[in-house]
């Protein structure tokens, strides 16, 4: 458990913007990398990061620690502490934190906020309602056994009781309790349930601040023309068109940062709004040094991938032996599947305003990252950390964009160079061509079965740009952890083998929503499907047989995971949607079912393929994600996650021609829109379970379960995505 | 000098004529609750109603609005706050950052067309792309304003 501590009569607690007054509890959740960790007990031997101030008027106000994208963390993580100390959701704001390392780990990414603070959240929560009930106890002169905590007052058995506020001033004074008991989960009131995004309002009547809408007094306006080839840089430009445009104030060349979330460098256009800046960016004549990335054709490179999964890669796991089961094969089945890049297109383009002064440096920003942020900056302005503040904004969507600070430094950069605050706004157009893109990918699958249709040996080879050379340029092999969702199939077969084929990055490669998780997700379940077809058997119940006995896998993960669990929700899906009812005439099920970032997801899904065009109908989801804080936060990310993994199975692809990204903008990057959207039908396993991730795992299943469905209804399998190549949506 | 009537109010705002109107209202009127998503019609983010009608404030040059009346999600209109209502019920919001658009074109139908068909919902939504997702729960919102109404009435 992490040392709490009453901070109620420190000066200090001013500079993490809460004013003194009430009664202050802080706290260090401890998620800090190693690395980290050292660095601050170097500083000082207690730097809280969760703080909790409840006020004489009954206020509380918690600091949030994480970005708001959509992902409910900053209705969800204050909740668990209000639960615990019996708090008037009511009373409670919340204060977005500033990107400091006091606050831990602020990174929202990996579906994890709630995993790793959840357990400090009760805590805390718990720790504030102890002392409250010793304060009330002294002031009545009570036993505190005779006290209970309820809807922010304590009670006595006598019947009277005095409000949280009242309880302040005492409170501050006494020692902070070591041992706290925690409520049981049956008790909880706001854990578990529906809570209403505490943004709620200000979504729908334009007052949400995201970062585009930050302003601040004599504001400049900033578009920046990149060269269209990944790191290629500027010959010369001539900037007399740019110039003439009405609003333009300069134009001036910004190098590229060669980090992995520096800037990419081109040449800014400095005006007094951001359409003015827009026609100055398009009135540039910049010529372009490309450099080695011009070779990059996606289509060629997509030929030669595929080449290195025909043939045999780096082995990455080797049981029992392939080679012997293939040779006793009844029947063998062999695939190949194609998946290109994405992006991430965040309804809120990549934009930060940043206002550099002498050695300090203030932005404002939709940050997954806001440390990461302040690190790049600093390091650019060469200054210390100290004298950078990140302010998070909302964030209008960030699926994994917005945490690579790249648009922050660039912000940081001509901040200083023109010495005012700018904003910084990337066009559609810069954000589908230069985004850090989801990696494209190739990948073999072979199998064997037996006469009774058993699974005997599989072999899983894939090659595909790993998101390491983002940060070691040249490595063209997957990482260990982009390995791991292949290897750890949770198949009970015997023979097994994951191969690695060489793949080198010409075009940055960055995690987007589930990551690694789309293509082994999609190839696995595809290629589950298709060899239920072979063995002639119902593709539910071959699954099932496939994932085995309940067992708890051997993985390197820290976390195990739980076959039964897997089992358990594809088993749901399936009874939701009726599965093996009579559909109508052109209609078919499919099913998917994945374990990623600790959570446990199945989807079945009803589509139609009528005159050759696929809609899909209705999804059944069903997730298991541990404890669930707020059930109303993991319906609706199972609901968005379904549209996630149809836009990509539908319309996602992002080519590049001699290094130039071919796409621009949603007329040729899709998204699924309302006439396409599908019911989704969410259900959500009860359970006591470390809570795990929600935002990411809902995507994976979405794809395959939708090409098995088409199998079903035509007959025809498809590999390869999107299906907008098949003309088929 | 161009005169735009911007929620009732007469806003005097001196740039070029083809500014579009988007960036009119967002970076000179000063009101960020209309969005930028494509900047080329694609995606509604920037929806705004011009007399009444859902209009694409990304593709309207600002010279074109002068003498309209324009709604944004700031402003009001018949149906655009028991809208948002439902829409806050409904949490209907993810990242939020499309809502104002979805807002403004669910209320331009629901100003001409009191009970809308699945079909009509579509028709009019199309040209709002949420990236987070929310359809499902925008149809369900306005279905639940036109029973609001519907109960009001009877
Ligand atoms: S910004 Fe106008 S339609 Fe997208
Ligand atoms: S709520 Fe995020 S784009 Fe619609």
């Amino acid at each position: 458990m992490s040392t709490i501590r009453n901070l109620s009569r420190r000066t200090f607690v001013k500079s993490i913007g809460l004013a003194s007054g009430g009664l202050i509890l802080a706290c260090n959740t401890s998620i800090f990398s190693d690395k980290e960790k050292e660095e601050i007990k170097n500083l000082t031997e207690f730097n809280p990061n969760l703080f909790v101030q409840l006020n004489s008027d009954g206020s509380l106000i918690l600091v949030a620690s994480r970005s708001e994208m959509g992902n409910g963390v900053r209705t969800s993580l204050p909740s668990v502490i209000a639960d615990e100390m019996e708090a008037d959701w009511k009373m409670v704001k919340i204060q977005q934190a500033v990107g400091d390392k006091k606050y831990g780990d602020q990174n929202t990414d990996g579906s994890r906020s709630i995993r790793y603070l959840y357990e400090t959240m009760r805590q805390m929560g718990a720790t504030v309602k102890a002392m409250l009930i010793t304060a009330a106890a002294q002031t009545w002169n009570v036993p505190e056994s005779e006290c209970v905590a309820e809807n922010h007052f304590i009670v006595h058995t006598s019947g009277k009781k005095i409000g949280f506020g009242d309880l302040v001033e005492k409170a501050k004074t006494l020692e902070v309790p070591t041992e706290v008991a925690l409520k049981s989960p049956k008790d909880f009131k706001y854990i578990g349930k529906h809570l209403r995004s505490v943004d709620a309002e200000n979504y729908v009547n334009g007052s949400a601040v995201f970062g585009l809408d930050k302003r601040l007094p004599n504001m400049k306006f900033v578009a920046i023309e990149r060269c269209p080839v990944t790191f290629g840089t500027v010959k010369s430009f001539d900037k007399t068109e740019a110039l003439k445009v009405a609003g333009v104030e300069a134009v001036i060349e910004i190098p590229r940062i060669t980090k992995p979330f520096g800037a990419l460098g081109g040449v800014a256009v400095i005006a007094s709004n951001t359409w003015a800046a827009f026609k100055g960016k398009e009135a540039l004549k910049i010529a372009w040094d490309f450099g080695d990335n011009k070779s990059y054709n996606s289509s060629e490179f997509m030929d030669s991938m595929t080449k290195n999964v025909h043939k045999q890669g780096k082995v990455a796991k080797d049981i029992g032996s392939i080679s012997k089961a293939f040779k006793n094969a009844d029947k063998i089945i062999e695939s190949t599947y194609q998946l290109p890049h994405l992006a991430h297109t965040p309804m809120e383009v990549p934009n930060a305003v940043a206002w550099v002064q002498g050695e300090t440096c203030e932005v404002w920003a939709p940050t997954q990252a806001p440390q990461r942020s302040r690190e790049e900056v600093a390091s650019y302005l060469n200054t210390s950390t100290d004298n950078v503040t990140i302010n998070v904004t909302l964030l209008g969507g960030g699926f994994g964009r917005k945490s690579k600070p790249d648009y922050i430094v660039e912000a940081a950069i001509i901040s200083k160079e023109v010495n005012a605050p700018v904003q910084v706004v990337w066009t559609r157009e810069d954000d589908v061509k230069h985004d850090y893109f989801h990696t494209v990918s190739a990948q073999y699958m072979k199998a064997s079965l037996d006469k009774n249709g058993n699974v005997t040996g599989w072999l899983h080879r894939f090659a595909l740009p790993s998101i390491t050379s983002t940060f070691q340029p040249g490595v063209d092999y997957a990482a260990g952890w982009e390995i791991s969702s292949a290897s750890n199939v949770p198949f009970d077969i015997k023979n097994m083998k994951i191969e690695v084929g060489q793949a080198p990055a010409h075009v940055r490669i960055g995690w987007l929503r589930s990551v690694i998780n789309i293509p082994h997700g999609y190839s696995i379940n595809v290629f589950a499907d298709e060899l239920a077809a072979a063995a002639n058997k119902d593709p539910l119940e071959f699954r099932l047989n496939l994932i085995g006995e309940d067992r708890i896998e051997e993985t390197e993960d820290p976390i195990k995971y739980n076959t039964a669990r897997l089992k358990n929700v594809l088993k749901i899906a399936a009874k939701n949607a009726e599965w093996g009812k009579e559909l109508p005439e052109g209609h078919a099920y499919g099913l998917a079912v994945h374990y990623s970032f600790y959570s446990y997801v199945a989807s079945v899904v009803e589509v139609s393929v009528i005159n050759n065009k696929v809609k899909v109908h209705n999804v059944y989801t069903a997730i298991d994600c541990g404890t669930v804080v707020n059930k109303d936060t993991v319906k609706a990310q199972m609901e968005g996650s379904a549209v996630f993994g149809m836009s990509l199975a539908y319309y996602g692809k992002i080519t590049a021609k001699e290094g130039a990204i071919e796409q621009s903008n949603f007329n040729d990057f899709k998204m699924i829109r309302i006439h396409e959207a599908p019911n989704v039908h969410v259900e959500i396993v009860e359970s006591t379970e470390r809570p795990t991730g929600v935002g990411e795992p809902g995507v994976p299943v979405i794809a395959p379960a939708i090409i098995n469905a088409i199998y079903k209804a035509t007959g025809k399998r498809y590999y390869n995505l999107p299906l907008s190549d098949y003309g088929l949506v | 000098m161009i005169t735009l009537n911007v929620n009732g109010e007469k806003q005097t705002i001196d740039v070029a004529p083809e500014m579009p109107l988007l960036w009119a209202i967002r970076d000179i009127v000063g009101l960020t609750g209309t969005k930028y998503g494509c900047g080329i019609g694609l995606c509604g983010s920037c929806k705004v109603l011009m007399d009444g009608s859902p209009v694409q404030s990304c593709m309207i040059p600002v010279s074109a609005a002068e003498g309209k009346s324009i709604i944004t999600i700031e402003g009001e209109s018949e149906n655009l706050q028991l809208l948002q209502q439902s829409w806050v019920e409904l949490n209907v919001a993810q990242c939020g950052f499309c809502q104002p658009g979805q807002l403004i074109a669910a209320a331009a139908l629901l100003d001409k067309n009191e009970n809308p068909t699945e079909e009509e919902i579509n028709e009019a939504m199309i040209g709002n792309i949420c990236r987070c997702g929310t359809y499902q729960r925008i149809k369900k919102a306005i279905y639940h304003t036109v029973e609001l109404k519907n109960k009001s009435v009877s």
